[in-house]
């Protein structure tokens, strides 16, 4: 069995660099929709896709991965919301790991919104 | 509809943190001998009324406001009494809810326990406000992951720290792997 020996060891090593790491207004915010439309729909696989790729693309200073309840639009579940400070909000919907690592490399890295995955480009009559 | 239990059990333990729940107690327990897969999750948070709790297995109605279905605690009764088992809700204003979900192992209908590693994971890591005591039974072998007792250890370095993250999911895949011998069912 694994034991709490080896969290104390990681602990102290962590311990110097926890203040870097606060949340703060420069961050980007990146939000996965968790009520049971999402969860029902696969978020659970985008969020730990997301949350795999800011921390090992060294983003995680940058960028903070946090969840949230029913966002309202079920159907089109998985969503992601992209938040940069000063920029206004991006929804991505129908997402999955794949999607999601596009958009880690295209929008939270290189800056380009990914448009055709967003609730914009979605035909919506 | 879901696709394995450990989304459902996602799923109401989200509705514990959103019910300002600090302890959430998840338990799941296999018993090949006696064909059963217990599973419980017990929360501190604020409670329902009779009158709720006899309407939460209704799929139309709900708390929230954001739309006007209700569909977890609905999908997680189904899926037990589908498969041969037992639903049941307790719950007290002020005191907690307690859901159980009782389940036939071998029923043909049963749909699969999934990773509920990578659940606990998920609910540890993104809700380190509340506390999580989590159970893990096959066959009579077990083990715990206390989030209060790694809180204590932690001594303030969030669980997002990377470094952290991965050891919770390392401890949750290893011990697991320990308790049951890497039984998939």
């Amino acid at each position: 069995m694994k034991s709490l020996e080896e969290l104390k060891a990681i602990r102290n090593k962590m311990q110097g660099q926890v203040g870097l790491r606060a949340e703060d207004s420069s961050q980007t915010r990146v939000v996965v929709g968790m009520a049971t439309c999402g969860i029902a729909s696969g978020a659970r696989p985008v969020l730990n896709a997301l949350s795999g790729l800011v921390q090992e693309k060294g983003l995680t200073g940058k960028v903070a991965v946090t969840q949230t309840g029913c966002i309202g639009l079920c159907q089109y579940e998985p969503i992601v919301e992209v938040m940069e400070p000063g920029k206004s909000k991006i929804t991505y919907i129908k997402m999955n790991p794949d999607k999601a690592a596009e958009i880690v490399e295209r929008h939270l890295i290189g800056g380009h919104v990914v448009e055709e995955y967003t609730l914009n480009s979605a035909d919506i009559k | 509809m879901m696709t394995e239990i450990s989304l459902n059990v996602l799923d109401v333990a989200e509705n514990s943190t959103r019910a300002g729940a600090s302890l959430v107690r998840i338990t799941v327990a296999a018993d090949t001998a006696a064909d059963r897969l217990s599973i419980t999750i017990a929360d501190n948070g604020c409670g329902m009324t009779p009158e709720q709790v006899a309407q939460v297995t209704d799929p139309f109605f709900t708390s929230r406001t954001t739309r006007k279905v209700g569909l977890g605690v609905p999908f997680f009764k189904y899926a037990a009494e589908a498969a041969g088992g037992s639903f049941s809700i307790e719950s007290e204003p002020g005191i907690g809810t307690t859901v159980t979900a009782v389940f036939v192992l071998s029923h043909i209908d049963r749909m699969p326990l999934g990773d509920i590693t990578s659940t606990i994971h998920t609910l540890v890591v993104y809700h380190p406000e509340t506390d999580f005591l989590y159970q893990y039974h096959y066959n009579g072998r077990s083990f715990t992951l206390d989030t209060r007792e790694f809180k204590e250890v932690l001594e303030g370095v969030p669980f997002d720290t990377p470094e952290i993250s991965a050891y919770i999911l390392d401890y949750l895949t290893e011990n697991k792997l320990e308790t049951d011998g890497g039984a998939v069912y």
